[in-house]
């Protein structure tokens, strides 16, 4: 498997609980910011030719592409977001925080609206406002549904 | 300067509100201005006190509606030297495009060719697409020189026997170009050419005279003239409108109607369908009345002054790329900054209360011939100073420590 899917730290060292630990104790928007821009910095990159047209991911103001790999014998999706912009990437990191290496059921049946509103709630940071961070979601959705149904 | 910049910034309400906690800095002035206490009592007064149908006459407020309506009208028509009848009211500037790219571009046929320009907003180009698509003509598409001005050479030799139509903006809303529209509109005019002047980003920086432009069409929004949203206008010279096909069909634009036929309305009416956007109108009218009031000269000389201002600036700025140095421009910066995104940087704008556009600005075709995925464009109005412009560039010092 390739580097970018086996080394990625979301969803293994970074998981969804872990990002609403550490936004929860920064205080201003400056040190959340940072924080995203971090994780966005460390979300492994993904080699220009994984970067085609049905890895893309419409409805973002910067360029966003999603690959996947699925593990039969785990049962587990293995995800891998790319974007050129950096809030863009930390956001989608969050994401993959929640998401990544999970099988199709566990990803239809997290409940990725209630995360989003505690990162909301927790310090008026919506990763769904019009940044195609929603439309991400919607494809790994996509993905995890026709896995299912296979 | 003879004129007191926090007297007009007062007569802005909307300007005064913090945003996160910071004062409001606004430079997204391209995308639409903010409205005076003049334009929202206008429309205001309008609802309360004769809110009715137009051109009905059948009572009071009816005509008391109708009369605010046509002063509005005759208020648009004096701001642009034109006479009542060329002034017909639409949704905003793409509408006035789309109108005349149906109606006159309705004699468009297979080997007719119409011109626009590489700076274009998508509302300058798709309408035109439609109309080469559904004719057969060509589009052609005048270059860009390194600096965002128009290759006049090239546009000449674009210029022959063919060419039926060129529609071009006065003002580029992604880098502030203001194009020697005149001096094209001779060239086109030379060749037989109808000429559409797309005006949304020009009309309120600097007078417009068509008369003296000589141009067939002038499209404009009322948004971005301090004015309601929803409403626009597109002028166009009598004898072309007179000849052209009606656009929409309904109450208001007809003459007479029978099942067998119609007969179209007098002009402005002619291309007026349905009831208008009466209260956008008359807001519109107020926007241009409360402009002509003030001393506008000196506005275009404080907007000549921030723009030299934020430029001098942004040359000054390490790791500022600017988009667009054309000699003649309105008071607007687009620029890069070195290894950040546009849409990164407008957000941590946005976190520091300033309020910029990024992206492509609806003129993909140009960042394509930039080779850029777009840029961040701060875009001023007559009531932004220079404490704006400090905060700007403060805010993007801070910008630079987070990427």
């Amino acid at each position: 498997m390739e580097s970018f899917y086996s080394e990625s730290p979301f969803g293994t060292s970074i998981t969804a609980e872990e990002v609403l630990d550490s936004i929860g104790f920064l205080d201003d928007w400056e040190e959340r910011y940072r924080y995203i821009i971090d994780l966005g910095k460390s979300l492994p990159s993904l080699p220009d030719e994984l970067k085609t047209e049905e890895r893309f991911v419409r409805g973002c103001q910067s360029q966003v592409w999603l690959a996947h790999q699925f593990d039969p014998a785990e049962n587990k999706i293995y995800l891998a977001v790319d974007s050129d912009a950096l809030i863009v990437r930390g956001l989608a990191a969050m994401v993959l925080a929640a998401l990544n290496r999970k099988s199709p059921q566990q990803i239809l049946q997290y409940d990725i609206q209630d995360y989003f509103t505690k990162l909301d709630l927790l310090k008026h940071l919506s990763p769904t406002r019009g940044n195609g961070v929603q439309a991400m979601v919607e494809k790994i959705h996509g993905i995890a549904k026709t896995l299912n149904a296979g | 300067m003879s004129f007191d910049i926090a007297a007009l910034r007062a007569q802005f309400p909307i300007l005064s509100q913090t945003v996160r906690g910071k004062p409001l800095v606004y430079l997204d002035n391209g995308a639409t201005t903010q409205k005076p206490e003049a334009v929202i009592q206008a429309v205001d007064a309008y609802y309360r006190e004769c809110n009715s149908n137009v051109h009905r006459g059948a009572h009071y407020l009816s005509d008391e509606a109708t009369a605010r309506f046509e002063n509005a009208r005759q208020s648009v028509a004096d701001f642009v030297n034109a006479s009542r009848e060329e002034i017909i009211w639409t949704r905003g500037t793409t509408e006035s495009i789309n109108l005349v790219a149906n109606c006159y571009g309705a004699s468009l046929k297979a080997g007719d060719e119409v011109i626009i320009s590489t700076l274009e907003h998508h509302s300058n180009i798709v309408p035109w697409q439609m109309a080469c698509e559904r004719s057969g003509a060509t589009l052609k598409v005048i270059p860009m020189q390194p600096d965002g001005s128009l290759d006049l050479a090239a546009y000449r030799a674009l210029l022959n026997q063919r060419t039926r139509i060129v529609a071009i903006t006065h003002v580029s809303n992604s880098l502030g170009t203001v194009n020697p529209v005149a001096e094209m509109i001779r060239d086109a005019k030379a060749v037989g050419a109808a000429t559409l002047l797309d005006g949304a980003q020009a009309v309120s920086h600097f007078n417009i005279d068509v008369r003296a432009l000589d141009c067939d069409f002038y499209a404009f929004s009322g948004h971005k003239l301090f004015g309601p949203t929803g409403i626009g206008v597109l002028y166009g010279r009598k004898e072309l409108l007179e000849a052209m096909p009606p656009w929409l069909g309904g109450g208001e634009m007809i003459e007479t109607v029978s099942f067998e036929r119609s007969t179209w309305n007098k002009l402005p009416y002619k291309f007026e369908a349905g009831t208008p956007n009466i209260a956008g109108a008359v807001g519109l009218g107020a926007a241009i009345d409360w402009l002509q009031g003030q001393d506008r000269a000196a506005l275009a000389a404080h907007e000549a002054e921030l723009l030299r201002d934020a430029t001098t600036r942004a040359e000054a700025f390490q790791g500022m790329r600017l988009i667009g140095t054309a000699p003649g421009k309105v008071a607007v910066i687009s620029f890069l900054l070195d290894g950040a995104h546009p849409h990164d940087v407008g957000q941590l704008l946005d976190q520091q209360g300033i309020a910029v556009r990024t992206g492509h600005h609806c003129t993909m075709p140009l960042m394509d011939y930039l080779g850029i995925p777009g840029t961040v464009r701060a875009s001023f109005s007559i009531y932004n100073d220079s404490t704006d412009i400090e905060r700007l560039f403060n805010a993007l010092e801070k910008v630079k420590s987070f990427l």
